[in-house]
């Protein structure tokens, strides 16, 4: 058999023996590493029999607290990865002097530098974002889940499944060798005729299909879902910039699809579409990514805004400032950044009116993140402020965010973009935004809502430590970016000529081992955590004298959020009922009708990774019969019209009095 | 007891506390976002097709010294075959008027008759897609036919899908009738199938009525 080629073409496609790495040192102890670890963690599922826990409560659960959780350990677990690619990277760099080739191949050099853009942006920030809204928006809602339940199971599990499609191309084949955008004609089959990029389309396309079902699925969440007397103008912040987010998400993501699909029929059918002959033209792709890529960045920093908006008002003690016209700013900003698309290319040529009128509304862009930034400064002002970790981070993201701010408008004006395009400044510049806004947004977002997630709260000491690392190591990381850019260095190099650089790359390079250190310092934190949760106990679900309504339930909450649904009589409505003498009622429960868990979400998913390694590496019969089972499946799904039970009044009479018992031992 | 105390000294002052809960429960009837989220859907699909739209527009005019839509396109076929989809679009608005009345029956027999208008529709985009790759005017000849294709084809796997959906509803409101999980089904495909009915219009001004003008 084994010297036929013909069928052993036709079972395993493109995929041979060669297509293991073997020969890269690197990844074969990276492979060791992982299969070591994955065992371990398999190995110690097993051994606690916790996978019939896992599959039941957490794997083919619909709760949004559940999926929630899941999305952000896929985030932290994605970071690790990402960041090892940064690591490498910054090694790389700042070896690659005085004749020295540094010690990555370019080969897997592209791969890293292709790889980390990817991750950190789908599946790191996209998951911790994702995350941070499908846990907190139901809540602050007063809801007891969200509109499609198991749309969002469904949607998750497609995430991951774009997520291990990227983590198998490092052991079976590569990634993608073109930059995380992936522009043609580079990416092209004549280019890029390897299996890279087609991991990259096919990653991306299925964890996009479950990003964009959570979009729809948060936006009615919010807009049908909401407790009664909470008006448009009564939400939290951070749902509002929710809402916002998921608009975008809706709204760009289909674009993405539509480009990513135009590529893989370039590449698989041989059409013309970003080709340089037979009339191609491969700009179209380049606008047509950016028209998804530049909202990406907003719906990534929206929620970030919405975290810092709680944070800043719950830890200064006071309502909000300019509550509406944060509204309206993140209303302006949704809109705004569809219009700004072109500024990531003025140097395509398209013109100075163009140009002008991009480089403006890019410019304009700064007036609401601004007027926001005074408006969490008015909420300090004469506020009790306690400096919390959540309250740190979001104090380091204003001032960090602000400068990378100022470095953006300085980008949009063309005539120095052309001078800046594609160097070392617009690397520091858009990790200055993405660190100092998402990133810390993210852990501003899991330090504050930890509590309520796991009814404890995280160890201040190595939060700190974390914070500290974090914060000094993305200064030292980045700006010695900014010089070297302004210096006229580009991104993506992997030698360099000039040994007066090499400095301000070991500075570089010291900066990325701090923040890893503020990573392993986060994983510390929530291992003493863990340990010391005893001590960190918080029983009144209300640890921060919090705002909004998810405070007002237990921590953690119950299956069904509210026993009762709350009725909103202020924007702060947790807030407001405190003040005014609420009671918690103690009686005159009902039965709570509830969606079942599935495990339809996760086959779909699953068979779904295993088309697109199948198209991966064009082994058709399993292409085929993989397509042939989705839709069966998918259709079998939909003969279940059973999917809902009741909570029996006991067990929530039983849930509750746990409570009543809890809130009364501690007062 | 001191939580009895303050319920005793608040009580008092009841007539002042607002009510912050709603002590019967309030049901989300099941179901009742479902047509919101479903337009969402469609908005984004909508958008899908906007890209192809706009791709069609760049690349439409780029026929890399091969067949131009004057060449390829005979409006007739183009005709007959809009006219299957707009009929089936009628025929499904029957069908809803059928279910609105509760008649079964009736609501089978016009999804049937929508089905074979559907079918039709794509029996005749194949022949005209044969006819077209015979005289050599394929997918990758040029950046027009490749977007040419991707764009009516996109919409042609959308009625294609929609026939798949529409059979199996048609399994389903068989076997356990017209109930409320159905009827939301039936609606959402009925959106579905104008939706794509109106992409169609877009499709015919815009690559067949405008490409033969041009």
């Amino acid at each position: 058999m084994f010297d036929n080629p013909d069928l052993l073409k036709m079972i395993f496609g493109r995929l041979t023996l060669d297509s293991l790495p073997f020969h890269e040192p690197i990844l074969v102890v990276t492979f060791l590493g992982v299969a070591i670890g994955g065992a371990i963690v398999l190995g110690a599922i097993t051994y606690y029999r916790l996978w019939g826990y896992l599959w039941h409560e957490w794997f083919t659960s619909v709760d949004h607290k559940r999926i929630g959780v899941m999305y952000i350990i896929l985030g932290l677990v994605m970071l690790l990865r990402g960041f090892a690619d940064a690591l490498m990277m910054r090694l790389q760099q700042a070896m690659a002097f005085n004749g020295s080739e540094g010690y990555l191949p370019a080969h897997h050099y592209d791969q890293i530098f292709t790889a980390h853009g990817v991750i950190m942006i789908f599946f790191v920030a996209m998951p911790l974002v994702t995350g941070l809204m499908n846990y907190v928006v139901p809540l602050q809602i007063g809801a007891r889940d969200v509109a499609f339940p198991f749309l969002n199971n469904f949607s998750f599990w497609m995430t991951v499944a774009g997520a291990v499609l990227v983590m198998m191309s490092l052991f079976v084949g590569e990634f993608a060798r073109t930059g995380w955008l992936a522009y043609p004609p580079l990416s092209n089959i004549g280019y890029s005729p390897d299996v890279g990029v087609d991991y990259y389309i096919w990653s991306l396309q299925i964890a996009g299909v479950g990003t964009l079902l959570s979009g729809v699925n948060l936006i009615a969440t919010i807009v049908k879902m909401r407790a009664p007397g909470m008006t448009m103008m009564k939400m939290p912040v951070f749902t509002w910039t929710a809402l916002c987010t998921n608009v975008l998400i809706v709204a760009a993501f289909p674009v993405l699809t539509a480009v990513l699909a135009l590529l893989g029929l370039d590449r698989y059918a041989g059409t013309n579409f970003f080709t340089n002959d037979f009339g191609g033209n491969p700009m179209m792709y380049v606008n047509l990514i950016w028209i998804w890529g530049h909202p990406e960045v907003y719906i990534l920093i929206l929620p970030a805004f919405g975290v810092f908006s709680e944070v800043t008002s719950t830890f200064s003690g006071k309502r909000l400032f300019g509550y509406t016209s944060m509204v309206y700013a993140t209303v302006v900003i949704t809109i705004l950044s569809y219009l700004v698309w072109l500024h990531h290319f003025f140097t395509m040529g398209s013109g100075a009116s163009v140009n002008s009128f991009f480089g403006i509304t890019t410019m304009i862009i700064s007036i609401p993140t601004g007027a926001k930034m005074f408006n969490w400064l008015f909420t300090m002002y004469r506020g009790r402020i306690r400096f919390e970790l959540p309250m740190m981070w979001t104090i380091a993201f204003m001032l960090t965010f602000v400068l990378g701010g100022m470095t953006g408008v300085l980008l949009a004006v063309p005539p120095a973009d052309f001078v800046l395009h594609n160097s070392l400044f617009l690397i520091a510049h858009f990790h200055n935004v993405i660190i100092g806004g998402v990133v810390f947004g993210a852990f501003a977002g899991i330090v504050y809502w930890f509590p309520k997630v796991t009814g404890f709260k995280l160890d201040p000491f190595w939060g700190k430590m974390s914070f500290w690392f974090w914060v000094s190591g993305f200064y030292f990381a980045f700006m010695p970016l900014y010089v070297l850019g302004l210096m006229g260095v580009t991104r993506r190099l992997r030698v360099f000529e000039d040994p007066s650089l090499q400095i301000w790359f070991v500075i570089a390079g010291f900066g990325a081992f701090l923040i890893l250190l503020g990573i392993l310092s986060f994983l510390v934190q929530i291992y003493v955590s863990i340990r010391n949760r005893e001590a960190l106990r918080d029983v009144t679900g209300d640890p921060w004298n919090g705002r909004t309504l998810e405070w007002s339930t237990s921590s953690p909450p119950p299956p069904y959020n509210f026993a009762f649904t709350p009725v909103v009589h202020d924007n702060d409505a947790w807030w407001d009922m405190k003040q005014r003498g609420y009671e918690r009622p103690l009686g005159g429960y009902k039965p709570i009708h509830m969606p079942k868990n599935t495990g339809a979400g996760i086959v779909l998913a699953g068979i779904s990774m295993v088309l697109g390694f199948a198209l991966i590496w064009y082994i058709w019969w399993l292409a085929i019969l993989s397509f042939v089972a989705l839709l069966a499946t998918a259709i079998g799904h939909t003969f279940n019209y059973n999917r809902s039970f009741n909570i029996p009044v006991d067990e929530v009479l039983q849930t509750e009095r746990v409570r009543t018992e809890l809130l009364s031992g501690h007062a | 007891m001191d939580a009895t105390a303050t319920t005793m000294t608040s009580s008092s002052e009841a007539s002042k506390i607002p009510v912050f809960y709603l002590a019967d429960e309030h049901e989300h009837a099941d179901g009742s976002s479902t047509m919101l989220g479903f337009w969402l859907y469609l908005m984004s699909d909508c958008l899908i097709f906007a890209c192809l739209f706009a791709t069609y527009g760049v690349l439409g005019g780029s026929f890399a010294a091969g067949p131009s839509p004057k060449d390829l396109f005979d409006l007739p076929l183009v005709a007959l075959n809009t006219s299957m989809l707009l009929l089936s679009s009628i025929t499904y608005g029957f069908a809803v008027l059928a279910m609105d009345k509760e008649r079964t029956g009736q609501m089978q027999a016009w999804l049937v008759v929508t089905a074979l208008f559907g079918a039709a529709f794509i029996g005749i985009e194949l022949f005209e897609f044969a006819h077209m790759i015979h005289e050599g005017a394929t997918p990758q000849r040029s950046a027009f036919l490749s977007s040419f294709f991707t764009l009516v084809g996109t919409h042609g796997l959308h009625v294609t899908v929609g026939l798949i959906w529409l059979g199996t509803l048609m399994v389903q409101v068989a076997r356990i009738g017209l109930t409320a999980a159905n009827k939301r089904r039936l609606m959402c495909l009925s959106m579905f199938w104008h939706f794509l009915d109106v992409v169609w219009i877009g499709v015919f001004t815009f690559v067949y009525l405008m490409g033969v003008l041009r």
